[in-house]
């Protein structure tokens, strides 16, 4: 028989296991906020009217700023936007609803397995795929990468958020003679959609930090974009190369384009959260 | 088992037997269904009467390991075969479920669902049949006024009459209910039975229900089901004043169940 510890001993392992993970927490959360703060006082110096609105100027010369790369970055990230979302809520719908057999079980696992591929390898797969058969680097393989890096994110939270309508609620619409299509198209994605647009937010957040499958793909330009078959400027890959340069103001300004990338992802998960609040209800 | 001749049926049951995969849950239940009345099923929980009416509608077909053996002839076409129409039948036998399920969307577009399905309507056609289902099932004066809200807002009892107005209006010949008061209050309760009293002149009408004052009450035929087998069947008064067998008297004089 086994002889109970004194509550001593229990109370104490009690406090300890409590003190070890709020410090764990704490750990993570002064990152966080150090990450923040260094951004913000680092970057926020650069943010000025200029900043948006005109193109980067030469080294060595003040002024200029990023507006070719704010807007090359919206468009890559609406290309990928335009390509993975639609894929992404099909696969999901397909392996939530039709899929529930040894072949969807098969592409649900290889699906897990996509969501935590590293992105530098779907870079270098649409650099092979994509750049050089079309010979150059273009923003239209960049938006490809990235759809792809959505792509297995919003299959996931689409096939989760289907399952969560309840099996009452097709029955309810079937047994009205609805067809299976109608039902799911109507009914289920209705009572889905607000973690289904949440799921998307979340996903358009993931791949706007991205920064090597771009190296590979749109590559970088000083100029305004100028179609999806040339180079495209872009935030992240702009950072990396300001951030290596020698430059000053190019460091500094890549402070900036991170302060604004943070402040964008900030953003999308604060309108994810208002959805989950007004429509989950 | 069975009715006499002199009463039309709507449904005849022969030797149905039920799989949930390996395990059998119904055992060669035989009955009738008497067409424009209303028919009870009762028996305890885990007896079959809710597996049983969901093959009327062939619910079960959603789910791949479900599966059905027998006949199920409504109006002399078995619809447990390979071949029948799953939407054609569905817009013939009509569901109310255990729990209301509207769907989320205005009260309006919730009974007009299956109207739409059915074809395309003018405006004032589809607005007249929305208007007569609520009617028919005793909510349009109380939702009249915001017929345009959502109708998950609802009570639980509007909700189901909701779900009750959606089931009419398909205009269906058959209406399985599959305990709609369980989830309800004494008085809503009492308003489905009035409705159901009501709708028995249109439709044929199958009540699953755990209670048996409630089949007293509103049916003409009762069932009498007990681990996975129709025991007794005959006219509600006859079964529960002369129950012919051992089981059915013990349950509805209270000694289990």
């Amino acid at each position: 028989m086994m002889r109970p510890r004194s509550v001593r001993i229990r109370r104490s392992i009690n406090v300890l296991a409590l003190v070890c993970s709020l410090v764990a927490a704490l750990i993570g959360l002064v990152f966080l906020i150090w990450i923040l703060a260094e951004v913000i006082v680092k970057g926020a110096s650069c943010i000025n009217w200029d900043f948006f609105t005109q193109l980067p100027v030469p080294p060595g010369e003040e002024g200029g700023g990023l507006a070719n790369a704010m807007l090359g970055t919206v468009i890559i990230t609406v290309v990928a936007t335009l390509l993975g979302v639609p894929l992404g809520i099909l696969a999901g719908t397909y392996l939530s609803e039709f899929g529930r057999n040894r072949f969807g079980d098969t592409i649900r696992f290889l699906s897990n397995i996509f969501v935590s591929a590293p992105s530098i390898v779907i870079g270098v797969f649409v650099y092979a795929i994509l750049v050089v058969p079309l010979g150059g680097f273009s923003g239209l393989a960049g938006g490809v990468s990235l759809a792809i890096i959505m792509l297995p994110v919003v299959t996931r939270t689409t096939e989760e958020m289907l399952r969560l309508v309840p099996n009452s609620v097709r029955e309810a619409a079937l047994a009205l003679g609805a067809p299976y299509w109608h039902v799911v198209w109507q009914v289920v994605y209705r009572s889905a959609r607000a973690g289904m647009l949440t799921g998307i937010i979340l996903a358009i957040a993931r791949v706007s930090g991205e920064t090597a499958p771009l190296l590979f793909t749109a590559l970088n330009s000083p100029y305004w974009p100028e179609g999806l078959m040339e180079p495209m400027a872009n935030l992240t890959v702009t950072i990396f190369n300001y951030a290596m340069s020698p430059y000053d103001d190019w460091q500094v300004k890549a402070w900036g384009a991170s302060l604004l990338i943070m402040l964008a992802v900030l953003a999308m998960n604060i309108i994810a959260r208002v959805f989950v609040h007004r429509m989950g209800k | 088992m069975f009715l006499p001749p002199e009463v039309a049926v709507k449904i005849s049951v022969r030797n149905l037997n039920f799989y949930y995969g390996k395990v059998q849950a119904l055992f060669d239940n035989s009955l009738d269904i008497a067409e424009k009345k209303v028919t009870a099923f009762i028996g305890p929980s885990g007896c079959g009467k809710s597996t049983h009416i969901r093959t009327y509608n062939r619910m079960y077909s959603l789910y791949p390991d479900h599966r059905a053996e027998g006949e199920v002839k409504i109006d002399g076409k078995n619809i447990l075969e390979d071949d029948v129409d799953l939407i054609d039948l569905r817009t013939r036998v009509g569901m109310v479920f255990q729990k209301p399920t509207p769907f989320p969307m205005s009260i309006f577009d919730n009974v007009a669902y299956g109207i739409r399905l059915k074809g395309r309507f003018s405006k004032s056609e589809l607005e007249g049949r929305v208007e007569q289902a609520l009617k028919d099932a005793a909510l349009w004066d109380e939702v009249k006024e915001n017929i345009h809200t959502i109708g998950t807002a609802l009570s639980g009892g509007q909700q189901q009459r909701l779900c009750l107005a959606r089931a009419i209006a398909v205009e269906p010949e058959v209406i399985l209910m599959d305990e709609p008061c369980s989830a309800l209050d004494p008085v809503a309760t009492y308003k489905i039975e009035d409705l159901i009293d009501r709708l028995k002149e249109r439709f044929t009408i199958i009540i699953v229900t755990h209670n048996m004052q409630q089949a007293a009450r509103v049916s003409d035929y009762t069932a009498f089901f007990y681990l996975g087998r129709c025991v007794e069947f005959g006219p509600t008064d006859q079964l529960f004043t002369k129950p012919v067998k051992k089981e059915t008297e013990d349950y509805i004089t209270g000694r289990f169940g």
